[in-house]
């Protein structure tokens, strides 16, 4: 029995641990992707005056604190029974579509983009944000981080800070905006729109345009069929801050719509004792292992799955993405991994239009942000999509607002399953008689790199790879060859 | 008589203010009054005087307990501060019920420079309650835990 | 002649510290003009064998953050402290625990047991995960958790810190300044174990808000109030950590309506931050009287939470008695 173990994989939130096994024949038996961390929120949480969540929960990750912010203050709001203002989720909604614009960006141009923008056997040292600025154009840098700087300027503007927000509260918020800021935030989001467009634009130019890319897109080693998650707003348009949570089957027809407070009828979370990360699925159709199809009940929840499992967009030019990429694609459902990268960028136009048409709404400088609750405090679940994946925080408290319990279920967790599941399908179809090559690795980076696991793990460096280290060990466990990318 | 059978005896600090309670274990202990040797008193100017943390710092290094005692409230020879040292007492003693330390092993002592009597049977009478709670060993584990956390799995 | 290295690393923390420096935007230029960056597992790709490989001392500056949660932080702390001429713990997760830090409250079988058995988790077999675990095909692992999350420098010796959470963009861009100027030979690094990127006094001292002197009589929570938004949060009964929380972020959140909750960790002299605040709380409590004074307190409804948020594993007590019974 041989041995492929490749640690550890970086860029992830935290660490993670691939162990791929090989038979006698030196084909892949197995493959075990392992989460090696634990902080214990749903323990620590315990305790805390409820109000402290938005803030608490921001500390899960520092990417997307955004995204647990909303869940949280989503949650606290059902918690207190409180409905708050319209002013008041415009603000918070308008704070979220700007973090969208930026996280997206981040991902597309440093992350994940350059596999696509570069090809994925370019040489490695142009596969990263360095060799897309030579391929697309010095002035696109500039771009990249003014778009980071704009999101978090919004960020800070609504949230207080640029990293990890601190102004929602149970009923709304603790500020709101003035006109001077209005306009400010106008500004930047109509560029936004513009820079969302020319993203599309360089996509369909050098990704879109190349049979090669395409056909990568489309071929079958990175296709899982499984379910789809996404938020949807009532007309089942995609919306990332609110909405009922829609599940698509492999076929694409509705499987099931439910309001935030029934997550817990509809999720559950599978155990393995080798890893300190559970497994979502669907517990109605149920666990069947590492499998996709109708009767597995994995499924996948990314701007992909969003996509599938609404009707369309809710803003015009993204709405007219959305039909070109599923007429170009074959149809809806799409199943191939790597349309994420295209699905993510739909999002991100509209999450600009989105940006645009909340700040321009004559009430969002209204004084009336905050519904002071007036209830007593019990129990409540808070859903947004984070842009990894459906978010769901669920809280119960005392009679004081106290935490007594809470369960959460982050966005890259959702994917868990799913991205295991690709990575075997990569191993199984590139190691064959025990040939490993360099082809495997960076064919498993991709396998990973689109789901953008947390921070992530799409990220290359400036080489443009991520360090994968793998040893080969024989029937005796004696190592017999060491392969390194990008390690020195 | 071996290790075992010796009864416990608590490592308390006690913290007493210059004019009431550090005169009245003064007077205890000229009237030879006998009283628990377990309590190792710090003087300070007053019991408004005691922050917080020389509490923390005497549990984190091996107290089992702390008494804290001052001028009767109203008495108070700068006047008021030992209504602070009554706060703090209060809120203190929340913190550390939270951080697992029983209430019973910090308590809060009204003596004037007069009563070394008493003083000398509460310091009896408290020493014989944190005997009752045993020791509190703060202590700092830094090995990881090794013992399986599991219950029965099949692979 | 080649640039001096640099490093950053992340343990048991969430990633706003690399986000934060990413934040400098242009200014990362500067950082890759006057380093070499050796090992970034968040951004380029060194591996742990490859500083293994690294000379001892032979990183100049390497940035730590995160807290010390299992034995692979463990070892890759002390590696990386042998490898590197000057550790900085960076960020309030490094220098005293910070959010994870709260895990202290409990045992660590709690904190498992309640993960692995929430509403959701289908675990039949009551299944906990295993430091070691043999599959079919071979024995796998995962790192050991520690009954207790510790700061840097309690295993570690530590050159400097830089608190916050994250540490302010303007402040890690200053700081990269300074140390460029060092480099260069025109200013000089400050004395070994200071606290850097950061000011000498308290939130309060750069907070806009009003202040007159404080006499609580009820303790609120913001969310059941509409507060005065140009008067200290605190005088209006709201907790706010400020007064003793190191100053250097601008007071932002109170600049925002929200309570400062203590992310830059104790000011300049407090030995105990949650004692310090405790005092200061029990200081502007209104009451002489026992019972009322605890009616008051009763509306401080998670006092330990409140005063050690951020800084339980750095405080005297580090964790509470449950923690350590592990």
């Amino acid at each position: 029995m041989q041995r492929i173990t490749i640690d550890p994989i970086t860029r992830l939130e935290g660490h993670g641990k691939i162990e791929i096994f090989l038979n006698e024949q030196g084909n892949v038996t197995n493959t075990y992707f392992q989460i090696p961390e634990l902080r214990g929120f749903e323990r620590f949480c315990v305790g805390r005056p409820v109000e402290e969540m938005p803030l608490l929960t921001n500390r899960i990750c520092g990417v997307c604190p955004e995204a647990h912010h909303m869940a949280a203050a989503k949650a606290t709001d059902a918690v207190y029974h409180v409905e708050v203002p319209r002013t008041g989720k415009m603000l918070r909604e308008l704070l979220y579509s700007a973090f969208y614009c930026t996280d997206h960006t981040t991902h597309f141009y440093a992350l994940g983009g350059p596999d696509f923008i570069m090809g994925p056997d370019a040489p490695v040292a142009e596969r990263n944000i360095l060799g897309v600025i030579h391929k697309v154009g010095l002035e696109i840098g500039g771009k990249v981080i003014q778009m980071r700087k704009y999101g978090h300027t919004v960020v800070e503007i609504i949230g207080g800070r640029k990293v990890h927000p601190c102004t929602s509260i149970p009923g709304g918020l603790t500020k709101g905006i003035n006109e001077e800021q209005r306009k400010e935030i106008e500004q930047m989001g109509r560029w936004a729109i513009e820079f969302a467009q020319f993203t599309l634009k360089a996509f369909n130019d050098i990704v879109l345009s190349n049979k090669t890319y395409l056909d990568l897109i489309v071929g079958d080693i990175y296709t899982h069929k499984t379910y789809y998650m996404g938020l949807v707003d009532e007309n089942n348009k995609v919306n990332f801050y609110d909405g009922k949570v829609r599940v698509v089957a492999p076929d694409g027809k509705e499987y099931v719509k439910y309001e935030p407070k029934d997550y817990a009828a509809n999720i559950a979370e599978h155990v393995e004792p080798w890893t300190y990360l559970k497994f979502p699925y669907l517990k109605n159709v149920g666990w069947k292992g590492f499998v996709d199809g109708p009767d597995s009940g994995v499924y996948m929840a990314t701007p992909l799955s969003r996509l599938n499992a609404a009707d369309g967009m809710a803003t015009p030019l993204a709405q007219a993405e959305y039909e070109k990429f599923y007429s170009t694609l074959g149809g809806k459902p799409v199943h191939q991994r790597l349309a994420i990268h295209w699905a993510r960028l739909i999002e991100l136009l509209y999450a600009a239009e989105r940006w645009v048409e909340l700040v321009t709404d004559p009430e969002i400088t209204s004084p009336n942000f905050h519904a002071i609750p007036t209830a007593t405090p019990t129990e409540g679940v808070g859903i947004v999509e984070a842009p990894r994946g459906t978010l769901t925080h669920h809280y119960w408290t005392d009679e004081r607002g106290v935490v007594t319990r809470a369960n959460l279920i982050v966005g890259t967790t959702n994917n868990y399953a799913p991205i295991t599941m690709s990575i075997k399908k990569a191993a199984d179809s590139l190691i064959k008689k025990g040939n490993v090559n360099e082809g495997l690795l960076n064919m498993v980076e991709m396998a990973f790199r689109a789901y953008d696991p947390c921070f992530g793990c799409a990220t290359h460096s400036l080489p443009g790879q991520m360090p994968l280290e793998v040893t080969i060990y024989d029937a005796d466990g004696n190592p017999v060859r060491v392969m390194k990318q990008f390690c020195s | 008589m071996t290790e075992e059978t010796k009864p416990f005896e608590p490592v308390i600090i006690g913290f007493t203010c210059n004019w009431c309670s550090y005169r009245a274990a003064d007077m205890a202990g000229t009237a030879r009054m006998k009283y628990a040797p377990n309590v190792r008193l710090i003087r300070l100017m007053c019991s408004g005087r005691l922050d917080p943390t020389f509490v923390f710092k005497a549990f984190a290094g091996g107290a089992d307990a702390v008494l804290i005692s001052g001028c009767h409230p109203g008495d108070c020879h700068y006047v008021e501060q030992n209504y602070k040292a009554m706060r703090r007492f209060a809120l203190m003693k929340r913190v550390l019920v939270q951080l697992g330390v029983e209430p019973g092993r910090l308590k809060l002592l009204w003596a004037s420079a007069a009563e070394g009597a008493i003083f000398a049977a509460e310091i009896n009478k408290f020493v014989e309650e944190v005997r009752a709670l045993g020791p509190l060993n703060w202590s700092q584990p830094a090995e990881p835990v090794s013992t399986p956390i599991m219950e029965e799995v099949t692979a | 002649m080649s640039k001096p290295k640099f490093a950053m690393y992340w343990a048991a923390s969430c990633g706003g510290c690399e986000i934060a420096v990413l934040n400098i935007h242009e200014k990362i230029l500067d950082v890759d003009a006057n380093f070499d960056v050796v090992f970034w597992p968040v951004a380029m790709d060194a591996k742990y064998k490859d500083v293994e490989a690294m000379e001892d001392g032979s990183i100049l500056l390497t940035l730590w953050n995160g807290g010390i949660r299992n034995d692979e932080n463990e070892h890759i702390a002390h590696l990386l402290r042998k490898k590197s001429k000057i550790l900085v713990a960076f960020g309030s997760c490094a220098c005293e625990g910070c959010i994870p830090g709260l895990a202290n409250f409990s045992p660590i079988k709690e904190v498992l047991d309640t993960a692995f058995t929430t509403l959701t988790t289908d675990n039949p077999e009551n299944i906990r995960p295993q430091p070691s675990y043999a599959m079919p095909e071979g024995t796998i692992t995962i790192p050991t958790l520690y009954p207790v999350l510790r700061t840097l420098d309690q295993v570690v010796d530590v050159d400097y810190y830089m608190p916050g959470c994250p540490p302010e963009s303007h402040q890690i861009a200053a700081v990269i300044d300074l140390v460029i100027q060092v480099l260069q030979g025109k200013a000089e690094l400050p004395p070994k174990g200071a606290t850097i990127g950061a000011g000498n006094s308290t939130v309060c001292d750069e907070c806009p808000r009003k202040r007159n002197v404080k006499t609580i009589k009820e303790f609120g929570r913001i969310q059941l109030v509409h507060a005065d938004p140009d008067l200290c949060l605190l005088e209006q009964g709201i907790p706010c950590n400020g007064p003793a929380t190191r100053s250097g972020c601008n007071a932002r959140c109170p600049s925002v309506g929200a309570q400062c909750i203590g992310c830059y960790g104790p000011a300049e002299g407090v030995v105990d931050y949650g004692a310090r605040l405790i005092s200061a709380f029990a200081s502007v409590i209104d009451s002489n009287k026992p019972e009322e004074i605890d009616k008051i307190l009763d509306g401080l409804v998670d006092p330990a939470g409140q005063f050690y948020r951020f800084n339980l594993a750095g405080s005297l007590l580090r964790s509470s008695k449950f923690a350590q019974k592990g």
